[in-house]
């Protein structure tokens, strides 16, 4: 057990842990953040004690505090975590449940710039959440309902609040709903490709984060941009292992 | 606080709203400045000026009013000083940093304009803003969008600031600085002599004196003054009385002059040296200062109207006439590089060479959201900067605390790769 070290990633709608042993994933867990992340996260360090733990998201500070742990940014981890995966990546996306962010790293995997969403849910898991649930489906139906199709109905809005009124007054007025869906979609992957287009390079892509186990979304993503993307096993868990591996 | 009651209710202050607006003041104060460890004791001095603005500093102004004495309010670092004072009306800044006043706004304006204006006008419309009586007029100018139609609004006065800095636009604002002079003449019936103004441009240089001596501090390695101390002086720069702020400016730099000697910083350990860009940070506001500092960054340097771009140039000296005086006052004024200029490429010039001077390693660009001037030119700087190999980080907020989770997030990872860690 000496040689294992632990990374958790306390984000806005899940939380991650992954535990990394002689160098390699040992195990992994993901729970839906809720009201009490810490209580499940200690229950989880029982099986772990003295192993060094590295926090990151977005409740780091509450974590480290409480588990008196080492914390990271979830910038820093992302790439530590895109780089020991795919060591040929220089860029990396990631789509979470309330933000998005693009890096570009350098040679030896370090951050040389990134950009991420400020307040606004646009381009985030929320987004397609708060979507879905206008069409009264959870995610996967609303994902595989805007795979039926290849056509879309245009959604112009990038806010949230009137994204769900444009997709409203779609509904009512009998549009298909898997056009709409797609064009949800389709809203999602643009406005992610305007953050893309600065960082782009020839080097490989990674998309990892919620996000990218949204197939549709994958696909628009890599029309949108021309070329083909890398989607890590286990997106979700990208972040908590670059922690576990600074740990 | 409690001896000032009777004043704000002699000013019609809305009590209930005003203690609301002192709470959420002292509380940012608190979580900001008061939380930093080593700082000047001197700095106590200003944290009490910061207090006073709403307290001990109407008190005065209502004192001159009562003895005949003229005030005025403005709302930015184009009205020139020397001249208002040499009329012998103190102009008062009222720019608003306060998140907690910026709703009231909404009843006149539209919520998509800068916090700043919001905040001042909240202020005034909420009951909360004591100098709202004790003013003859207020001066605006023609900088933003948003403020030049403010004043329209309010029936405020206007100093038309041009947009293009060549000699036709000189003309007219040396045109504007006289026709600010007879108004304030006309407002006190004190004519301005050569004798007086000489007085206030060397007692307003005085003040500058002081601001930039301050910063020469900041360039040494171990900076014995944070930024967010700078920061609050540069603020109560802007309210307090002029002598008072020169005294206590001097005992500042005694005691910065001290440290230095003994190698005393303000910081509990080395990070790296960040320049502040961008929109000003009226007093309240010093969220980003806070973050960048909180991060391990240290702020050895701010650009900004509550920075260096308040102090940075002098009114020259040398001229021995009225006329002259007042051409070397629109001068000076006119050579301000505020984003509202096109083009506007001294402002990236200014920039590089405080990089220079003060050893920049990083810069944050702190834009207020919907300020259409400093977020447009943010495009620029960062290309300049990119040419020069210094990092930068983008920032566009307002005074709301809704965004801090992203914002220390995104400040953190820039202080990774500023560390190289």
């Amino acid at each position: 057990m000496k040689t294992s070290s632990i990374g958790i990633d306390l984000g806005s709608r899940t939380t991650k842990i992954v535990v990394l042993r002689d160098g390699s994933l040992a195990k992994y867990e993901i729970f839906d953040t809720g009201c009490a992340p810490l209580s499940h996260v200690k229950t989880f360090l029982r099986d772990y004690p003295g192993s060094p733990i590295m926090t990151t998201g977005y409740g780091r500070h509450m974590l480290a505090e409480e588990l008196s742990a080492k914390k990271v940014t979830e910038i820093k981890a992302c790439a530590k975590g895109a780089f020991f995966l795919f060591p040929q990546c220089r860029t990396v996306l990631d789509v979470g449940g309330q933000d998005c962010k693009v890096l570009s790293l350098d040679d030896s995997g370090r951050v040389l710039n990134f950009e991420m969403n400020d307040r606004c849910a646009a381009g985030t898991g929320k987004f397609l959440e708060v979507m879905a649930d206008t069409f009264k489906m959870n995610l996967n139906s609303f994902v595989n309902t805007a795979m039926e199709t290849s056509s879309h109905i245009s959604i112009n809005s990038m806010c949230t609040v009137f994204a769900e009124s444009e997709v409203i007054s779609l509904i009512t007025r009998g549009k298909p709903l898997n056009e709409i869906a797609r064009g949800v979609h389709i809203s999602v992957a643009k406005r992610l490709t305007v953050m893309l287009s600065k960082y782009l390079t020839k080097e490989q892509m990674l998309f990892v984060g919620g996000g990218a186990l949204n197939e549709c979304l994958n696909n628009l993503l890599q029309d949108e941009i021309g070329r083909e993307i890398i989607c890590p096993e286990n997106p979700q868990i990208v972040t908590a292992l670059g922690a576990s591996l600074l740990a | 606080m409690n001896d000032y009651r009777q004043l704000w209710t002699e000013l019609g202050v809305n009590l209930e709203l005003h203690d609301q607006l002192l709470k959420s003041l002292d509380q940012a104060h608190h979580r900001t400045h008061l939380a930093q460890q080593n700082r000047p004791d001197t700095m106590k001095i200003f944290d009490e000026a910061f207090h006073a603005s709403h307290a001990g500093r109407v008190a005065e102004i209502l004192d001159y009013r009562k003895k005949g004495g003229k005030s005025i309010g403005t709302f930015c670092i184009y009205i020139p000083d020397e001249i208002a004072l040499a009329a012998e009306v103190i102009p008062i800044p009222l720019c608003g940093g306060s998140g907690w006043s910026v709703h009231y706004a909404d009843k006149m304006f539209p919520r998509d304009i800068c916090p700043l204006v919001r905040s001042t006008f909240g202020m005034a419309f909420s009951g909360t803003c004591p100098y709202k009586t004790i003013k003859d007029f207020a001066v605006g100018e023609t900088t933003c969008d948003a403020k030049k139609k403010a004043w329209d609004l309010l029936g405020f006065k206007v100093m038309e600031v041009p947009q293009r800095k060549k000699p036709i636009d000189r003309q007219l604002w040396l045109k504007e600085v006289y026709e600010f002079k007879e108004m304030v003449e006309t407002l006190s019936g004190v004519k301005v002599s050569a004798e007086t103004l000489r007085d206030k441009i060397k007692l307003v240089n005085a003040k500058r004196r002081n601001l930039q001596k301050i910063d020469d501090f900041r360039k040494l390695a171990n900076p014995p003054i944070s930024g967010l101390d700078a920061l609050l002086v540069a603020q109560v720069a802007l309210n307090q009385d002029i002598r008072k702020f020169i005294a206590n400016t001097a005992d500042l730099i005694n005691e910065l002059e001290q440290r230095a000697r003994k190698n005393i910083s303000s910081y509990s350990e080395n990070g790296p040296r960040i320049l502040i860009a961008g929109s000003p940070s009226p007093m309240g506001n010093a969220k980003i200062h806070a973050m960048v500092e909180q991060a391990g960054l240290q702020i050895v340097a701010d650009e900004s109207c509550t920075g260096s771009r308040y102090f940075r140039e002098l009114v020259d000296e040398t001229a021995s006439d009225l006329d002259g005086m007042i051409q070397a006052i629109a001068d000076r004024y006119f050579n301000i590089d505020c984003s509202c200029f096109s083009p506007n490429s001294e402002r990236l010039d200014n920039i590089e060479k405080i990089i220079k001077d003060y050893r920049i390693q990083g810069v944050v660009q702190n834009i207020l959201q919907y300020c259409h001037t400093y977020n447009i030119e943010a495009k620029a700087v960062e290309n300049r900067l990119k040419k020069i190999n210094i990092p930068s980080l983008q920032i566009e907020t307002d005074y709301s605390e809704e965004d801090i989770g992203q914002i220390r997030t995104r400040v953190e990872a820039f202080a990774e790769i500023l560390r190289k860690t």
